[in-house]
This record gives C-alpha cells, sequence and structure tokens, in this order.
C-alpha cells in the first residue's frame, strides 16, 4: 500500500501540490486526473522519488520512501516517465534487459534473462527484439517502455500520461495491457490520464486534482458523474452510459 | 563491423607504423640491440605507437562518454570546450609559477577541463533548444572563447610558440620519456569498461536512471572526471587531435547502437585504428619529411563528419 500524506511542493512561492493526502489501494488501477497544472505528474514523480517532497511523507507499505535504499525501492516502484528525446539507439531486448538492472547490476542471471524473454514475450515483441527503437512507432516504442518495466517486475507500475502521442488504437492497446497488468499479474498501477474517458472506462479508482489539491476521490463510479466533473472541471458534462462503461460527452460543453 | 575484423586492422597498421620512417630498420636489424637501427626502434618508434594506441582509444571513449552523458551525437572533448580548457589549465600554471613543473601542469590542466567541461554540462541543462547541431555549436563558440582568453595571456607574455606547440597535435616529437603520462589512460578505460552499463542507463535521461536505482549525479561526475583526465593526459604529451572523439563513436553507434557495454571495445579499437591510418598517411605523403597528425585527422575527419552531418540528421536527431 502507498500511503501519501500532507504532501506538498513549492515552485518558488507558489505550491504545485498544496497538503495532499491519498491512499493508494494494492491490485487496482488508480488515476490521477484533473485540469492542466493541477499537479498530477508533480505528485507522481515525488511517489516514485524523482522530486523530492517540501513537507509531508510518502509511506510504502509502513516505510518512509525516502529511507528506502534506491536498489531497494527500484525493485518495488517503477515509474515511466514521457521522455521527449529519447534518441538513444538501443534494441527492444537491450532497454528490456535494462529493467533488470536492480537484480543485475547489468550481468543478466539465468533468472534474468528468463524475466526478459517472459516480458518481451507478453508484449508481444519477440520477433522485433533486435529492432533498435529509433527505429520503431510510437506505439510500438512504448510497448517496449512497459516490456521493460514488466521485466522490472515492481509492484507498483506508475505511468505519466503513457497515451501521449498515440492513436486510438495504440491507446486502447496499451490501456488493455495496463489493465491485464493488475488483473493476470497482480500489479498496482498508477496512472496519470488527461483522457477522462480512458480514466472512466479502464480504471479501478479516480484521484482528482485541482490547483495541487485533491478535490475528489473515490470508485470510478463515484467521480464519473456530471456533479464530481462539474468540480473538477469547471464545464457541464453529460454523462452517457454505453455497453457499462460511462462515457464522458464534453466535445460541446460550455 | 566485427571486433576481429578491427583488430586485425589495428594490428596490421601497427606494424607498418613500426617499420615506417625515415630511417629504414628491418625486422633483422632488432635482434642486434647495439645498432643504431634497434636504439631508434626503442626509443622512438615503440613510443610513437604505444602513444597512438593510447590516445585513439582514449579519445574515443572521451567522446563515447560525453555524447551519452551529454545524450547528444556531436558533443566531444573538441566540441564540448574541455581541450580549450585543459590548454588554458597549462597557460595558467606556466604564468602562475615561473617555470612550472610537468606535475602542476598536469593538475592545472586537469582541474581546468574538468571545470570548463562542467560548465558547458551547465550551460546544456539551461538551454532548452536541444537541437543535435545547435548544441554542438554552443560547445565550439564556448571553446573559442576559452580559447581566445589562453591566446590573448599567451601574446602578452611571449608565450604563443608553446601554446602553438600544444594546438599542433604531432607524435613526431613523441620519444621514450615523453609519452609515460598517457599511461594514465589504461585505468580509466577500465573504470569506463566497469561503468558502461551505468553510462548507458545516464544516457536515457535522470528520471530513467533514478527508476533503475542508478546514481545519475555520480555516474555524470565520474563520467565527466574520465573524459577530463583522458583529455588532459592527450593534451599535454601529443597535443589536440580534433574530431576523433567526435567520428569514432558515432561511426560504431550507427552500426552497432548505443549499448556502452557492447560497443566500448569496437570504440577503442577502431580508434585505434583511424589515428594510425591518419599518422601513417601523413608519415607517407612528404616522406621522408612528415605532416603532423591534426592536420591529416582534420582534413580526414572534417569530410567524415560533413558527410555525417548530411547524412545523419534523421539518425542524430
Amino acid at each position: 500500500m502507498i500511503q501519501v500524506k500532507e504532501l506538498s511542493k513549492f515552485f518558488g512561492k507558489k505550491a504545485v501540490v498544496d497538503n495532499v493526502s491519498v491512499t493508494i489501494e494494492t491490485g487496482k488501477i488508480t488515476s490521477f486526473i484533473g485540469p492542466n497544472g493541477a499537479g498530477k505528474s508533480t505528485l507522481l514523480s515525488m511517489v516514485s522519488r524523482l522530486l523530492n517532497a517540501d513537507t509531508g511523507e510518502v509511506l510504502l507499505d509502513t516505510n518512509d520512501i525516502r529511507r528506502i535504499k534506491s536498489d531497494d525501492f527500484a525493485k518495488r516502484v517503477s515509474i515511466l516517465k514521457q521522455s521527449n528525446f529519447m534518441n538513444v539507439r538501443l534494441t527492444i531486448r537491450e532497454l528490456v534487459s535494462f529493467g533488470r538492472y536492480p537484480y543485475s547490476k547489468g550481468r543478466l542471471s539465468e533468472e534474468d534473462i528468463k524475466f526478459v524473454d517472459q516480458a518481451l514475450d507478453y508484449m508481444n515483441l519477440t520477433d522485433m527484439q533486435d529492432q533498435f527503437l529509433d527505429e520503431l512507432s510510437g506505439g510500438q516504442r512504448q510497448r517496449a517502455f512497459i516490456a521493460m518495466v514488466i521485466a522490472q517486475d515492481t509492484d507498483y507500475v506508475l505511468l505519466d500520461e503513457p497515451l501521449n502521442n498515440l492513436d486510438m488504437k495504440h491507446s486502447v492497446q496499451i490501456m488493455k495491457i495496463l489493465r491485464k497488468l493488475v488483473d493476470e499479474l497482480g500489479k498496482t498501477v498508477i496512472i496519470v490520464l488527461h483522457d477522462i474517458n480512458f480514466a472512466s472506462v479502464y480504471s479501478d479508482r479516480i484521484v482528482a486534482l485541482k490547483d495541487g489539491r485533491v478535490i475528489k476521490e473515490g470508485p470510478t463510479n463515484d467521480i464519473i458523474n456530471s456533479d464530481a466533473l462539474k468540480q473538477i472541471y469547471d464545464m457541464d458534462i453529460p454523462v452517457q452510459e454505453q455497453n457499462g462503461c460511462r462515457i464522458c460527452v464534453y466535445f460541446n460543453s460550455h | 563491423m566485427r571486433l576481429w575484423i578491427l583488430i586485425v586492422a589495428a594490428v596490421i597498421l601497427s606494424s607498418i607504423s613500426l617499420f615506417l620512417g625515415a630511417t629504414n630498420i628491418t625486422p633483422t636489424d632488432l635482434l642486434d640491440f647495439s645498432s643504431d637501427e634497434a636504439e631508434i626502434f626503442y626509443i622512438s618508434r615503440i613510443p610513437r605507437l604505444v602513444a597512438i594506441i593510447l590516445a585513439g582509444m582514449g579519445m574515443s571513449i572521451a567522446g563515447l562518454i560525453m555524447q551519452s552523458l551529454s545524450r547528444n551525437k556531436f558533443v566531444s572533448p573538441t566540441t564540448a570546450g574541455t581541450l580549450d580548457a585543459a590548454k588554458l589549465g597549462i597557460l595558467i600554471s606556466m604564468l602562475f609559477f615561473a617555470g612550472a613543473s610537468y606535475t602542476q601542469q598536469i593538475i592545472f590542466s586537469f582541474a581546468f577541463a574538468l571545470i570548463g567541461t562542467l560548465v558547458f554540462m551547465q550551460i546544456l541543462n539551461r538551454i532548452k533548444f536541444k537541437d543535435a547541431i545547435f548544441i554542438p555549436l554552443i560547445g565550439i563558440m564556448y571553446g573559442n572563447i576559452l580559447s581566445s582568453i589562453t591566446v590573448f595571456f599567451a601574446y602578452e607574455n611571449d608565450l604563443l610558440q608553446n601554446i602553438d606547440a600544444w594546438l599542433m597535435g604531432d607524435f613526431s616529437l613523441i620519444i621514450k620519456g615523453r609519452y609515460e603520462l598517457l599511461y594514465v589512460s589504461i585505468p580509466v578505460l577500465i573504470i569506463a569498461y566497469i561503468y558502461a552499463n551505468r553510462f548507458t542507463v545516464a544516457g536515457m535521461g535522470e528520471d530513467f536512471a533514478k527508476n533503475l536505482g542508478v546514481r545519475y549525479k555520480f555516474v555524470l561526475n565520474l563520467g565527466l572526471v574520465l573524459v577530463a583526465l583522458i583529455s588532459t593526459t592527450v593534451v599535454l604529451t601529443v597535443g589536440v587531435i580534433p574530431f576523433l572523439g567526435l567520428i569514432v563513436p558515432n561511426l560504431v553507434s550507427i552500426f552497432k547502437g548505443d549499448n556502452l557495454a557492447k560497443t566500448l571495445p569496437h570504440t577503442a579499437v577502431l580508434g585505434v585504428v583511424f589515428l594510425l591510418a591518419c599518422d601513417i598517411i601523413g608519415r607517407v605523403i612528404i616522406y621522408p619529411y612528415e605532416i603532423p597528425i591534426n592536420l591529416t585527422v582534420g582534413v580526414i575527419g572534417s569530410a567524415i563528419f560533413l558527410i555525417m552531418l548530411f547524412r545523419g540528421r534523421a539518425y542524430a536527431k
């Protein structure tokens, strides 16, 4: 379980994350949603130790994450951030092998190789494992990075806007994979999403942020309704039910 | 690009290098240790070969580490001010300590090379517009500023000719007793190899490195220290060899990718082959005289660099 306790982060005088307390339940997909500048990514970065919090703490089980050794932390929590200039020429297999770095320090054991093979297989990348990353399409590259995280074999998988720059088909593909990670492999996924309908259809719980504060939090259906959405986005958003999925029709709202 | 082909090429070029020069030496001469030929062989030819091998490996690996850590294909000791900072360090040591000892020169040159490169990395951090070509241009301008400071103070103090000597990478002055500093690059290369995986991970960015539990800042600083050490020893013994750290790692990267653990040996050996070839060309072209290495490497290197620029924009983006 990850517990965020009274966490704040200031950039200058402005609190980007303002006294946030949230509990992440294990074995579920939790989505962070909210308008631009709500502090979603900053919160995720602090939970994954990429950023230090100014006040407050994050507990992994019962331990303050700042007290956990970086090797051990890398075996429990992984984070994928969107990087704009990924021009490193690694093959898919090399990238996925780096997922084993916390365990192997670069010298892969038999067991590490097994994990790498399984991760490639799981993401349907075995046939193209020797291709260079810079020769792949956006969707393939994203799958390669998720394969790396699978090889890293952490209980918690954190993703910062993994659907950026992906078309509909690949976005659905990635979300289905994340759902599988939770349902089949028992992982806990925390994800920052822009598209509220992906959050609605695929997540178990939603944490809505606005101006650095948690404004709503709970099971998906408690958040995806016109009242709650009005508070989060200041928009009147009709919600329609379609095959058991709640879809927010925000395109012509005001 | 097979490693063994590169090694065979290096061995062949090495033997050519050993038996090429104004004095004609044959292998049988070497059996007589007291002969002039044997003496030339041991005092001049072997040190020259060893110097070329160590400098070739060192500068290529230094370039490879810099390109990985700066995440830019065109950053190298020549295009990031490292070599210019090293020269400035030597000058300062000569200005402030009359008749500075060799050790003082080494320390100053190393300190300046390190600080100079750190400053460049800081500049890099602050630039939002990370274009593959733009960054090295900034580096070259920065290097020229450092260089002009060096030249100004050298001119004021009548040291211009000494400066010219360092500017001019030249292996013809390498004899026994004047190149041994280059052996520093051997432990440096070993450390580079041990840390190859961490350099690759750091080259994927700070967030990526932290996710895998790699201490990013430490790896970054270690890499810069290694680069500064190699650059210093090469500048102090051979002089500036341009383009080497730029072209060699890029050629290897095109074929073998950027996984340092895999490409480091190739890069080191290709660096040796390239430098040996340039040296031999420089010694043959106006035989029995020779052209300094920085000229041959400069001409051949800039041609290859231009080809890479025109053909490789997509690859280096």
